[in-house]
């Protein structure tokens, strides 16, 4: 029996200027499946979702919903055609209540005044019959980061999508919450909702598509089967080549304290508690991992550690000497240590400068780059010249600006800096953050490098796998607080899943 | 719902005005009258002083509620307070031979039309030519102030304006009744607008969906809102209560047109808007509080307070000003999205 598929895409072009991000894409999508969508970040499929959802205009290619072709304005009329998004970047106000966020857009009103009450009652039927609590009147700002996203879902159901589409859900979660997750989806399955689930994570992908579709630079390069799938194939079919999915590294020989921190204590800008007394020490020659679910302080340990953010309290102590509320250019000089952010626009360079000034953003008034109060720009360029061969920064000129380069490469630029002044020091904050996997290889190669050369490392992620492949200690943060250092081997998913949850087992 | 109308501020602003009305009662009432300075600073004169002088405020700190909850920010009230009142005074003039009252409300419906223009106009430059918003304000300060200069007759004279309506039966409660219930129609108005914004913006459709669009426009645009639609609807709606607040200083309160006569009142809005946190409420306390000080100056310069120099006491709702909106009462949150534009495919997001 040939079945209609619930949605159909067929030759959908996107073209945003100077990139497309769409080419000649072909989906179906079948009532009561999970169809998961792989792709590398920047591959294009968050575009083709907020195509589908009609968000975004295609510039070329039709959608057909129940085997008819539909035109999109805006979401208005996806919602109206039963089709749900939860986006990758949650699409909630924080300071509004979960009821008012659920209804917005889709109101129940009463003689011109809204109806919190009908709203909230239909959201607790909805939350019940999903096994998904939540209380409609927080606020979503108070909410931890699984329960918003159960909001998005219900936000969804509360306009009875029938075709549920997920961007990266996984992203944001804890292997426990990603377990939720998927038999929440599960349930949705049985109850003849079709799902398209987005991720660049391999596992989750076996284990719950019906079928899996790959979409390699905006254009879909195949589809696989989850039953006879397996982790290299797909990687390869996404990536366009073999990759190593581990690092290759040697055991760690930890030597002498580099950075020592005592009971450190910061407040957020909004003077919440951030850090609520983080001890921990790092040797040279060791990585140590910080895990946790993002915004349990990790940034502002990161930020406290090079001097971006006030410490109320505690110490720190670099290489022996007190650095504490130290300025950036004393860490970097005196405690030679280095700094990879966790926003490279924000911190890690200037968008508009070349790269060759980008990469002498840290010693540019030093002896050779400085004569004088001017610049000596043969010295810059030579500089630029052997730090974009050494670090595969793959780019036409080194005149362009660093803002012109694509993710991976503007990140590789960024190491190179980095990593062209002498270091006992090194604090990576998400150094892999939305770029492509070859880059992402090529990052974990030259910080295990630093390692062996006798470099401390610090390496924040909120990315389990990176965190497993490359440390050789964990420490996982909670509230504030590192809740518990572990040995790599003696780490596992799940203890480290319980952990970053804040469940600490006795 | 309350957490978003009783933020500190809010309360902080609402409290001064509570204080006042509390002060007024017992120092008219009992023997506290007999301390000269205290019926100086609480009688019923400074009272009705202070409301005259907040009810412009509180039109203003409405109009920039209005935009900024909605996304837009609007630093150019003074222009459009000042286009109503100029709109307003030409209406007046040129309508003075109709009967008093259908001259005075076709008045102030032109300085309502007028100033939802200048609103209109600051929509169109900030959302479709993707102006500055701080610059586009700016232009409607400048535009304002010299299209009146420039148009006013020195000789035109408008005449008569708008006089008090005591209602029946409350304005007889002592102290509260005179300061509260005997008032020309444009303060009652001002007072019902507070209660229809707060309203307005916190129970209805339309106000779940301006502050979605003030905080997160992405997020609105999601669930199929038209950002920029209720940018432009909301920035010329409080473009109209600027309007009206010049209409009320023209119309009601002076009875004449004098150049540059907001003298700053939009910008005094301003910090009401921010002092009461971006709620109704809270800009009517603070209003009442910048308005509590002008009316102080008066007071003291017809106790004949001497040995402080006029000029000082001049100073102070500026300085009252100031010391409210540099963070004195606690941390006051905008709009999240206020002042950048929305487009929905603009982004990598
Ligand atoms: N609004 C936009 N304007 C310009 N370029 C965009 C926009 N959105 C996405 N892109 C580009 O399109 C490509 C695909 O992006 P995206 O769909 O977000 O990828 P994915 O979700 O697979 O990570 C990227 O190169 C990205 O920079
Ligand atoms: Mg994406």
């Amino acid at each position: 029996m040939e079945q209609i598929p619930v949605l159909e895409a067929r030759n959908i072009t996107k073209r945003f200027p100077g990139v497309i991000a769409n080419q000649n894409v072909n989906l179906t999508l079948y009532r009561g499946e999970i169809l998961a969508l792989l792709g590398e970040n920047g591959a294009g499929k968050s575009t083709l979702m907020n195509i589908i959802y009609g968000l975004y205009q295609p510039t070329e290619g039709e959608i057909l919903v129940n085997g008819k072709p539909v035109q999109m304005r805006s979401p208005k009329d996806a919602i109206a055609l039963g089709i749900g998004m939860v986006h990758q970047h949650f699409q909630l106000v924080p300071v509004m209540t979960v009821v008012d966020n659920v209804m917005l857009g889709s109101e129940s009103v009463r003689c011109a005044f809204l109806n919190r009450e009908a709203a909230a009652a239909r959201i607790t039927e909805l939350s019940e019959r999903y096994n998904m609590a939540m209380d409609p009147y927080a606020l979503v700002e108070d909410l931890p980061v699984g329960v918003r996203q159960r909001v998005e879902i219900i936000k969804a159901l509360y306009r009875q999508a029938d075709i549920l589409i997920l961007d990266e859900p996984t992203a944001v979660l804890t292997p426990q919450e990603i377990e939720g997750l998927f038999a929440v989806m599960d349930l949705l399955r049985g109850q003849g909702k079709s799902i398209i689930f987005i991720t660049h994570k391999l596992k989750e992908v076996l284990r719950v598509a019906d079928r899996i579709g790959v979409l390699r630079r905006g254009q879909v390069v195949g589809e696989a089967d989850p039953k006879t799938a397996t982790q290299s194939s797909l990687a390869s079919l996404m990536v366009g080549r073999e990759v190593i999915l581990e690092v290759e590294k040697s055991d760690a020989h930890p030597g002498k304290a580099v950075l020592e921190i005592s009971d450190l204590r910061a407040t957020t800008d909004l003077g919440d508690t951030a850090l609520a007394g983080v001890s921990l020490t790092v040797h040279a020659g060791e990585i140590v991992g910080v895990a946790g679910v993002q915004g349990n302080g990790q940034t502002e340990l990161v930020e406290v550690l090079t001097g971006l953010r006030t410490a109320k309290s505690g110490t720190i102590r670099i290489g022996g000497q007190g650095m504490t509320n130290a300025s950036p250019r004393r860490i970097t000089e005196e405690g030679q240590s280095c700094h990879i952010p966790e926003d490279r626009h924000a911190f890690g360079m200037v968008d508009g400068y070349p790269i060759t000034d980008n990469l002498v953003l840290n010693t540019y008034y030093q002896s050779p780059f400085a004569r004088g109060i001017t610049v000596n720009r043969p010295a810059i360029e030579a500089n630029a010249a052997a730090l974009v061969e050494k670090f595969d920064v793959r780019t036409p000129s080194v005149h362009l600006s660093g803002g012109s380069l694509s993710g991976g490469n503007q990140q590789k630029m960024v190491v190179a800096r980095e990593f062209s002044r002498p270091i006992q020091l090194l604090i990576a904050a998400q150094p892999t953050r939305g770029i492509d996997v070859g880059s992402i290889e090529f990052i974990h190669q030259q910080i295990v490098a630093k390692r062996d050369e006798g470099v401390a490392v610090v390496l924040v992620s909120s990315e389990l796998d990176e965190i497993l492949a490359l440390s050789d200690r964990i420490a996982v943060m909670y509230k504030g607080e590192i809740i518990d250092i572990v040995d790599r081997d003696d780490a596992t998913r799940e203890g480290l899943g319980l952990l970053m949850a804040g469940v600490k087992e006795a | 719902m309350g957490s978003t109308f009783w933020k500190r501020s809010s309360l902080i602003s609402i409290g001064i005005a509570l204080f006042l009305v509390v002060m007024a009662v017992l120092v008219n009432l009992t023997s506290l009258s007999q301390y000269t300075w205290l019926r100086v600073l609480f009688g019923v004169s400074a009272l009705n002083f202070t409301l005259r002088a907040s009810i412009p405020l509180v039109l203003g700190a409405l109009s920039g509620i209005l935009c900024e909850r909605s996304g837009i920010i609007n630093i150019g009230i003074e222009g459009m307070m000042l286009a109503g009142a100029f709109a307003g005074f030409v209406a007046k003039t040129n309508t003075n031979h109709w009967p008093l009252m259908s001259s005075l409300i076709f008045s102030v419906l032109i300085a309502l039309a007028v100033g939802g223009l200048m609103g209109l106009l600051h929509a169109i430059l900030s959302i479709r030519f993707r102006m500055d918003q701080i610059i586009s304000g700016t232009v409607i300060i400048i535009l304002a102030a010299g299209t009146s200069s420039y148009l006013y007759d020195r000789d035109a004279i408008a005449q008569g304006k708008f006089s008090s309506v005591a209602i029946p039966g409350l304005s007889d409660i002592p102290v509260i009744g005179p300061v509260l219930f005997d008032n020309p129609p444009l303060t009652y108005l001002a007072l019902l607008l507070v209660v229809v914004v707060h309203v307005a913006l916190f129970y209805t459709r339309w106000g779940l969906r301006t502050r979605a669009v003030g905080e997160h426009p992405r997020a609105a645009d999601t669930v199929g809102i038209n950002v920029n639609r209720y940018r432009y609807v909301n920035t010329s709606i409080g473009g109209m209560l600027a309007g009206l607040a010049g209409g009320y200083l023209v119309l009601e309160a002076v009875g004449q047109f004098q150049e540059g006569m907001t003298a700053g009142r939009g910008f005094i809005s301003l910090a009401a808007m921010i002092f009461g946190n971006w709620n109704p409420f809270g800009a009517l306390g603070a209003a009442t509080l910048f308005g509590y000080t002008q009316a102080l100056q008066n007071e003291l310069l017809l106790a004949g307070v001497t040995n402080v120099p006029r000029q000082f006491i001049s100073m102070l709702p500026y300085i009252v000003t100031i010391v409210a909106v540099s963070g004195f009462v606690g941390r006051v949150r905008p709009p999240a999205a206020e002042g950048k534009v929305y487009e929905t495919e603009g982004g990598t997001e």
